[in-house]
């Protein structure tokens, strides 16, 4: 079928409004499509799955770049429904088009927020939960899994699967919803989510310190040895920090009384006096640190564990960054380390190999698309895993239409 | 159909013939969980010593062909833990080593037939414990919560079992043995720990579990608060959600438990005129932060409507105060000889609504309920008090399990919480799910026991076993063992 053919199959599919024209700098790109709903991706999907056709699933292009060879692209830009939101409930149903700040500030409105903070800027819902991306306040919150308590997903044959619900303990069948959230879209599309909120904290403070690499991991155990668990206890390389030297941020949530008793406590743990941001302040220090992650053309997150950071360290400096110029973020208490620059294929797989060796998992965030398809966001599988992973795609994208490079290329 | 003599004696020749039990006597012991409507004489039970060992009676039982049901301390509540003649029992309690603990990562390491509460004990001269708490910790395992992903009234602000679960060792059915998951908790791919975890035995067996460990908070407050109304009682509850406040626990108990726990040998001083009482903890690192918080969630208590409310003055009476909770489930057996401990959740605003229907549930059929339950969850357990030789009592009590059940779909919610599907709730399964989501749930199953010999006929109510859940019925569950016998004819 000829792209113009194809186009037309599919405006007669899904209407005139689900395939707007492309954009100037998009015109050589494979459609984009834009299901209206999520009956329309089922149409969609069902019909590709029929036909044959090669799937992206693009989102709004906020965080992945698309693979050129596929025939259609399908984004999410009409999902876009925000809520109903239920405050008393802490409760929220959310289309997974709808962008970050959107969001962020229709929940505000009601006094409630979700403990969730993805680095990269203003990025859809879908983005964050295909591709699994938690932030600092995994620390204290969790990963993005434990935001959501039920999704609908629209499966690579088509079918539409409702798993989950709206309410904050269930354990009703299997938890499919683990198998959508963070597989880069292997297994459908996320369609709508509802989202575990919370009330708005009423104390939000950042301490930070600057110094060595070392010392400030050694800090940071020193509050872990306190049982303290902040809402964020992040160590930023000089790139994360945009400074010259390294730094340690804390970030304390809470009631008045919670949050100032844990800042006397944690400044007690600390070799020197921490700088203190409140508010906007604090704010504006995460949101740029998360942002900035973006910048580079590749991220990838390294899962150590809080006892062996200087060696994931070292390593990620061995295989990427000697000079130590990359933007870095470990989230101390889950051993996760974040990277962000520039490498090439060779280098990450070598990586990978390394981390492997250590039984530290590495994950592709994102990458160009040569990069990613020849590294795959996965691999290093431990034995038997492969197999059950291939399984499960086969169950869900049965025609193996989605194009999603979840392993590294054979 | 019953299991080949000759797989249970490839199987006696690896564990010993004492750990392949094949005696009535001894079956009758595996022969039901903590669901009292279930009994199933397994066609035998096996107990491995050793991983190596269970890999090994796992190779010879795919050999044969034969199902089996993994089973840990059986204090399941919803028959998930029961096989019958078709199938054996998997016993996993002498896999009981903690295989180490980790403080600097806090994090630990266990065989699945570990204890729940004596991991935690383990944990506790580092200033850490393993924070699931279902009721039944001092017996049930960790092995068995992972099945379940099991609860607790601590999991209110620490999290259910799949939060708290890094790495798991898993022998499929086939006997092969994968890893999912990382000691650090970064997945090395999908995360087929988080859906492992709740599988209810269903996708192999848990051989090696890696978990979490939480500090210990410092202080602690509990409160208990009386109403007179259980509808004003779950109003208090959405007040201290929606508040912002997060309780360690936020438990309610109706007039119904309270008058038997203050009549058991487990009494805790509870108001026996309450409709209802709350038992409200906080928790964290600073005495004062945390009386803080106990004042505000006390003013929301009382703004609710509370007639009275306390506060525990030392250690002792707290840990009264969570005895009477822990225990209300035994103590209601001073009402009748059987109980059913249903579960199921709903939102928490729905609480005050869902509580009165549930009343007039348990009036029209002429049952009593007693609701002692995850209220800050809106984990609700209407446990209803029956005498099983009462054939037409057995049959209201299970009409108005069933009313209840739809009810709490209807408001919103789910048919379990933390108890699982098992046998008990697949009747209502496809009240929640259409067969759509039911497929794929069961094309995810079968990509990890393609023939379905792990725990069958169990979660999803396939056709394939609807003849087989059709004999489990409760009715048979007092008869003959004639009747048993033709329970399994069905069983795929």
């Amino acid at each position: 079928m000829t792209p113009r053919a194809l186009a037309d199959r599919l405006r007669q599919l899904l209407g005139e409004a689900a395939l707007p024209p492309p954009a100037a700098d998009e015109a050589a790109l494979p459609p984009l499509v834009l299901p209206a709903d999520e009956a329309a991706c089922a149409l969609l999907l069902r019909t590709a799955s029929v036909e044959g056709w090669r799937v992206a699933i693009v989102g709004a292009g906020s965080w992945l770049s698309a693979p050129p060879a596929v025939d259609l692209r399908l984004g999410t830009a009409r999902l876009e429904a925000l809520g109903p939101v239920q405050p008393a409930d802490l409760v929220a149903t959310v289309q997974t088009g709808v962008r970050w700040n959107a969001l962020r500030r229709g929940l505000a409105d009601r006094h409630v927020w979700l403990a969730q903070d993805q680095p990269g800027h203003d990025r859809t819902l879908g983005s964050v939960l295909a591709t699994g991306t938690s932030g600092p306040l995994r620390c204290g919150f969790g990963t993005v899994r434990d935001q959501v308590l039920g999704l609908t997903m629209v499966a690579g044959d088509g079918r539409v699967l409702r798993v989950g619900g709206r309410v904050v303990k269930n354990v009703a069948g299997y938890d499919l919803a683990k198998l959508a959230l963070g597989t880069f879209g292997a297994f459908g599309v996320i369609t709508q989510a509802h989202l575990r909120l919370r009330a708005v904290p009423r104390a939000d403070v950042t301490l930070s310190i600057d110094g060595t690499r070392d010392a400030l991991l050694d800090a940071a155990r020193a509050v872990l040895d306190r049982g303290m668990t902040p809402a964020a206890l992040e160590l930023l390389s000089p790139a994360a920090a945009s400074r010259d030297g390294w730094r340690l941020a804390i970030r304390l949530l809470g009631t008045e009384a919670e949050v100032a008793a844990d800042q006397t406590e944690v400044q007690a743990a600390l070799p020197t006096a921490a700088a203190v941001r409140r508010g906007d302040e604090a704010a504006a220090f995460w949101a740029q640190l998360l942002e900035t992650a973006a910048e580079p053309p590749t991220t990838l997150r390294l899962g150590a564990s809080p006892a062996t950071l200087e060696d994931a360290l070292d390593l990620v400096a061995l295989h990427l960054d000697e000079r130590v110029a990359d933007w870095m973020a470990v989230t101390i208490p889950a051993g996760v380390v974040r990277w962000s620059g520039s490498a090439t294929a060779k280098t990450l797989a070598g990586l990978r190999r390394a981390a492997a060796e250590h039984e530290w998992p590495m994950t592709l965030e994102r990458a160009p698309w040569g990069v990613r398809s020849a590294v795959g966001h996965f691999g290093a599988y431990r034995e038997g895993v492969h197999r059950l992973v291939q399984g499960l795609r086969a169950a869900f994208d049965p025609a193996g239409i989605l194009v999603t490079p979840l392993d590294p290329a054979a | 159909m019953t299991v080949a003599t000759q797989a249970l004696d490839a199987v006696a020749g690896i564990l010993g013939p004492r750990w392949v039990r094949r005696d009535q006597a001894s079956r009758e012991a595996y022969a039901a969980d903590g669901l009292p409507t279930l009994h199933a004489l397994p066609g035998a039970v096996l107990l491995p010593g050793s991983r190596d060992e269970l890999i090994r009676v796992l190779k010879v039982l795919a050999h044969h062909g034969v199902p089996f049901v993994a089973r840990g301390a059986g204090t399941g509540l919803s028959g998930g833990a029961v096989a019958d003649a078709g199938a054996v029992i998997l016993g996993l309690m002498r896999l009981q080593r903690i295989l180490g603990i980790d403080p600097e990562n806090r994090r630990a390491v266990v065989e699945p037939g570990v204890v729940n509460a004596r991991l935690s004990e383990a944990a506790a001269p580092y200033g850490l414990h393993y924070a699931p708490d279902p009721s039944s910790q001092t017996a049930c395992t960790v092995g068995g919560n992972v099945a379940e992903n099991a609860g607790g009234p601590h999991c209110l602000k620490y999290g259910v079992t799949t939060q708290h679960v890094l790495a798991l060792e898993v022998a499929l059915p086939s006997g092969e043995i994968v890893e999912l998951g990382s000691a650090a908790g970064e997945p090395w791919g999908p995360d087929l720990v988080g859906v492992f975890v709740g599988s209810e035995g269903t996708f192999g067996i848990a051989t090696r579990i890696t978990v979490h460990l939480t500090p210990l908070p410092r202080a602690v407050r509990t409160l208990l608060a009386d109403f007179h109304s259980l509808r004003a009682a779950g109003e208090a509850v959405s007040a201290i959600i929606a508040s912002g406040i997060v309780p360690a626990a936020l438990e309610m108990m109706d007039g119904t438990c309270v008058r038997v726990v203050e009549a058991s040998i487990y009494r805790a001083g509870y108001p026996t005129d309450a409709a209802a009482v709350l038992l409200v903890e906080v928790d964290g690192r600073d005495e004062s932060a945390v009386a803080d918080l106990a004042d505000a969630a006390a003013a929301h208590l009382r703004a609710a409507g509370a007639r009275s409310v306390r506060a525990a003055r030392e250690q002792a009476e707290r840990d009264r105060l969570w005895q009477g909770r822990k225990k209300t489930f035994g103590a209601l057996g001073r009402l009748s000889p059987d109980l059913v401990v249903q579960d199921a959740v709903v939102p928490r605003t729905a609480l005050p609504d869902v509580l009165d229907a549930i009343g007039a549930i348990a009036a029209r059929h002429q049952v009593t309920v007693g609701n002692v339950f995850h209220a800050g969850d809106g984990n609700l357990h209407p446990n209803i008090t029956f005498d099983r030789r009462n054939v037409g009592e057995r049959e209201r009590v299970e009409r108005a399990a069933a009313e209840i059940m739809r009810v709490c779909v209807a408001a919103g919610g789910t048919i379990t919480g933390e108890h699982g599907v098992g046998v008990d709730k697949l009747r209502y399964m496809s009240d929640l799910f259409d067969a759509t989501t039911l497929g794929a749930m069961r094309d995810v199953r079968r990509v990890f026991d393609p023939g379905e010999r792990a725990n069958p006929g169990k979660v999803i109510p396939v056709r394939s076993c609807r003849e087989w859940r059709g004999g489990w019925s409760r009715d048979r569950g007092t008869e003959g063992s004639e009747d048993r016998g033709a329970v399994v004819e069905g069983m795929p």
